[in-house]
């Protein structure tokens, strides 16, 4: 009864009539500054400051030996909210290199269990405690082989719980990187057929993360045009600098990649709207974080030998500072081209670099999204991860199961109590 | 009792401190494609880089105090917050809060901070009276007087002295030479005012072991249970590093302030 009438609150509150897009008011128009600011407290929808959660763990591969460098990873984790009567199962896929316990996964979290939804949590494939206990190959990147490695721990995690909770149905959902592989996911349980999945969700997913990529590195050489690590290292101590100075405000320490964004909103408060250049050189940089920690964990992982030398035992104790100021410096497109293509060209002979492109982007299983009425799309027009052609083929595969929201950025609007009842209608409906 | 909690805890840092050995390698090492030697400058001073010439002994505390989080400390913590209704957990907050302003109220006097002091000293005369010995915070409610976060470590740094080389003390996290030492100053004022205060109010003799004991014990539970930091929760391998350095120009930040 409760979850209804919250509905009904945010319905007459919004005035929303789920008709035409010019009724949709989302307050920052610049995309870049959507992204970094997000929504406005005021506008997101009243949700419990806390929900009951559960954080449950899985052994999936026992008998991995764990470098001693990560000998606080020990198993796979994720999180369970459930509802104490049947209803239907949501899994929730993070965005690139962030776990159950970003603003946004923990966000997703309250909006499903408000709905009535069981909710189980997963980080990103490409975040490290995945990458070291859960990917079948430390290999990350690799979209079909990640979305396998998702379906094992759906399948594990399910097994897990399936005794505490009644299960109705399931439902899928994830964002950014999170919003793509849900659709391999979902074309993996046609074949599969543990879940059956009724309703999948893609948030603002990107179409070739190989493009999406080379935007956000574009993006970090705005403030760093020379690609000179010195130059890196000024911008880099600015935005420390930064945080130094909220972290009182904020009353707790980084938890999560969002830190640097904390920064931003802080400064956006603070004084005149920031350079545009200086706002992307700040996305740039949070994905290029996260893509240093996914890229250090894999090299050691997989002992491959990019940037800790090839058979070095790291220990517990090592510093690894100096192997954080390679890894910054080392893009992801230079990790797709020294790392994760000669790693599957040397087990698929014959493949070549736009064939793993192409087979890590949403239009290599164009046939299956387009003929699947279950799966429906929230989107931006302005979406920072996608080039224009990329918004085309959205548009034109999804057709009517595209709800493209004229604004928003890259999931600036995530929050934004009009898109926050859109993905509970389309669930609900 | 005491004797064996000590044991315990350094049996568990030991088994922590274990870890870190290097284990024999097998095969021989073949140089890395990024080596570290095309990227670094070991001339230059990075923006990650800190004073830390104890390194290897500080990631060894950081690691323990990771475990002895894990395994004794949240849990006790947890019994704590589902045991006790949340409003007596904020009652212990402000307990401790307002007897700990007597850091904040000496130290701001050590700085001339005149402004900080009297609303420190206006805050314990509100709260001990108004706030019924301390439990609610009337002051920050009420008359909308903030808490004023000074200590000794700030004051050495307010006089110039520089914070040393990084320190991670063992429970209590990352800290730093000059920080550590001002603790220590500051626990020292603190413990002797409790002393007074236990004997004025005649609520034990201050001799009393297991009255100091239980305090200090349920003031170390309060604290943990009011900071939300848990360890490796940023899921970078580079955790150490960055709070390192957040730690440094956080407190930084303080002493200018």
């Amino acid at each position: 009864m409760k979850r209804f009438s919250w509905l009904v609150i945010l319905t007459l509150l919004l005035g929303w009539d789920g008709g035409p897009a010019g009724a949709y008011d989302f307050p920052i128009r610049d995309p870049y500054a959507a992204t970094i600011a997000g929504t406005p407290s005021e506008l997101q929808p009243s949700l419990p400051e806390k929900i009951d959660f559960e954080l449950m763990s899985l052994k999936v591969f026992p008998d991995r030996a764990i470098p001693d460098v990560f000998w606080y990873q020990r198993e796979f984790l994720y999180t369970l909210s459930y509802q104490k009567q049947a209803a239907p199962l949501i899994f929730v896929i993070a965005g690139t290199g962030s776990s159950f316990y970003s603003s946004s996964m923990v966000f997703l979290q309250k909006v499903f269990w408000q709905a009535g939804f069981h909710v189980i949590c997963l980080s990103s494939p490409t975040q490290m405690n995945f990458v070291t206990m859960a990917s079948a190959d430390c290999v990350p990147g690799n979209i079909v082989e990640d979305s396998q490695d998702l379906y094992r721990v759906m399948t594990m995690a399910y097994e897990q719980v399936k005794g505490r909770i009644k299960v109705k149905e399931f439902y899928l959902t994830g964002y950014s990187l999170g919003a793509s592989q849900s659709a391999f996911v979902s074309k993996l349980d046609e074949e599969r057929r543990v879940f059956n999945f009724k309703k999948v969700l893609l948030i603002n997913p990107s179409v070739s993360l190989y493009t999406s990529a080379k935007i956000l590195d574009a993006m970090l050489l705005e403030v760093v045009p020379n690609r000179d690590p010195e130059e890196f290292d000024r911008w880099f101590d600015e935005m420390l600098g930064g945080f130094g100075r909220i972290w009182r405000n904020l009353g707790e320490p980084p938890l999560d990649q969002d830190f640097l964004y904390d920064v931003y909103r802080y400064l956006l408060k603070r004084m005149n709207p920031p350079k545009r250049e200086n706002m992307a050189g700040m996305i740039g940089t949070v994905f290029r974080l996260a893509s240093s920690n996914m890229i250090f964990t894999a090299d050691v992982m997989a002992n491959y030998g990019l940037i800790v030398p090839k058979n070095r035992e790291l220990g517990s104790a090592d510093s690894l500072t100096d192997f954080f100021k390679v890894t910054s410096h080392v893009s992801f497109i230079d990790y797709f081209n020294e790392f994760l293509f000669p790693y599957y060209q040397a087990r698929t002979p014959g493949l070549t670099k736009e064939a793993l492109i192409e087979g890590t982007s949403l239009r290599s299983i164009e046939s299956y999204l387009r003929n699947s009425p279950k799966i429906a799309l929230m989107g931006n027009e302005d979406d920072l991860i996608l080039a224009p052609e990329d918004l085309a083929f959205l548009k034109e595969v999804f057709g009517s199961r595209a709800r493209i929201f004229p604004y928003g950025g890259h999931l600036g609007n995530l929050m934004y109590s009009a898109n926050v009842f859109y993905m509970i209608d389309f669930f609900k409906s | 009792m005491k004797r064996a909690l000590c044991l315990t805890l350094l049996a568990a840092f030991l088994l922590a401190a274990g870890c870190g050995t290097t284990p024999v390698r097998k095969e021989p090492e073949i140089p890395a494609k990024r080596p570290v030697s095309q990227y670094v400058n070991p001339d230059v001073t990075y923006a990650i880089d800190a004073h830390d010439p104890w390194e290897p002994m500080n990631r060894r505390i950081y690691n323990f105090n990771a475990i002895f989080d894990n395994y004794v400390f949240l849990p006790v913590v947890q019994a704590y917050e589902f045991v006790l209704p949340v409003f007596a957990q904020k009652g212990i907050t402000n307990f401790f809060r307002n007897l700990t302003e007597i850091t904040n109220l000496t130290n701001s006097l050590l700085q001339f901070k005149i402004e900080k002091a009297v609303i420190t000293f206006g805050r314990i005369c509100i709260n001990t009276t108004v706030g019924i010995g301390g439990l609610i915070d009337v002051a920050t409610i009420n008359d909308g007087l903030e808490r004023q976060d000074e200590d000794f470590g700030q004051t050495l740094g307010f006089y110039g002295l520089g914070p040393g080389p990084y320190l991670v003390l063992p429970i209590l996290g990352p800290s730093s030479a000059r920080d550590a030492a001002g603790l220590a100053v500051d626990t020292v004022v603190y413990s002797l005012m409790m002393q007074e205060l236990i004997g004025l109010t005649g609520l034990g003799s201050p001799e009393d072991d297991i009255l100091n004991y239980s305090l200090s014990a349920l003031y170390a539970i309060d604290k943990r249970h009011n900071e939300p930091f848990r360890y490796f929760k940023t899921g970078s391998p580079f955790e150490y590093d960055l709070i390192r350095k957040l730690y440094l120009i956080m407190r930084e930040f303080k002493i200018d302030n």
